[in-house]
């Protein structure tokens, strides 16, 4: 039973994610949503691009000095093949811009700031994906 | 300038909150996934709840303020409407989620640590960003002539 089961670093973790959030909106107004952000660098509007690239900057940075200080990364391997990948990219691409959202923007900002909306988007994402991990691992044995 | 660092900090923050809460772990995402499964890993209803619990009281703070501190405004969400868009979004996106174990934020985190399968997800992602922003804007011509 929940063998692998790490709530301390879960907890950490989330704070972390949590402060991150907090700091974007105090300092600088702007929602935490890793979709939005990526998405509105594609089509940014004038002015609007920098703070979206130096965001994204500090999160491919973090994990390459958690690296370099010599901590242990968790397990990166994706059991999927690559076909199922690239549908699973293409998926979540378009359902987050057409949803206006993902686990960061409604699933941390949203529910935080108490938005009806990222609480039923939030809800639908967690039942389709868990749905999703059944019949992938329970019926269709992937 | 401010805003910039400010930026980078938060980025840089969620980054590390990631890898700390091993979010960026395929497996470990699909483990709480599986619910049904005897060995269920709730270690991400944590994550989730010790994000929020910090974020409100983010989002509390800014209540106080009339502007955030390095910019005119606060840029929030207006749009209320519980709308087609919103769930159909969240449903495909949910889909391509349990499919892999990734999210864009982790996708982009494993990406940087080299993890080739987030290459090509990324890829995909905005591929999947982009055409939608482009049958967007399709549809604006539309309405638009």
């Amino acid at each position: 039973m929940m063998e692998g089961f790490t709530p301390y670093s879960a907890i950490l973790g989330g704070a972390l994610i949590g402060l991150s959030a907090a700091l974007l909106w105090i300092a600088n107004g702007r929602i935490a949503g890793i979709s939005g952000i990526v998405g509105g660098i594609l089509a940014p509007a004038r002015g609007d691009a920098a703070w979206r690239a130096t965001f994204l900057a500090g999160l491919i940075a973090a994990p390459l000095l958690y690296r370099a200080a010599g901590r242990a990364l968790p397990d990166l391997t994706m059991p999927a093949p690559l076909m199922v990948v690239v549908a699973a990219g293409l998926l979540v691409g378009f359902g987050t811009r057409l949803g206006s959202g993902c686990t960061s923007g409604h699933g941390v900002c949203g529910i935080a700031r108490l938005s009806p909306r990222s609480l039923a988007a939030t809800s639908v994402f967690l039942i389709t994906a868990a749905v999703t991990v059944y019949v992938a691992r329970h019926i269709v044995g992937l | 300038m401010t805003k910039l660092l400010a930026a980078l900090a938060s980025g840089f923050i969620f980054g590390l909150g990631l890898i700390v809460s091993a979010m960026v772990s395929p497996s470990k995402v699909l483990a709480f996934l599986d619910v049904t499964s005897p060995s269920w890993d709730p270690s991400l209803v944590l994550v989730l709840v010790s994000a929020v619990i910090v974020a409100a009281l983010g989002f509390a703070l800014g209540r106080r303020r009339t502007a955030p501190l390095f910019a005119a405004t606060f840029n929030g969400p207006s749009n209320r409407a519980l709308d087609g868009k919103l769930l159909v979004g969240a449903a495909l996106f949910g889909i391509g989620w349990g499919l892999v174990g990734y999210c864009p934020g982790p996708a982009l985190v494993a990406l940087s640590l080299g993890a080739p399968a987030a290459l090509v997800f990324v890829m995909a992602m905005l591929v999947g960003m982009g055409s939608f922003a482009l049958l967007e804007r399709y549809r604006a011509a539309r309405v638009g002539s």
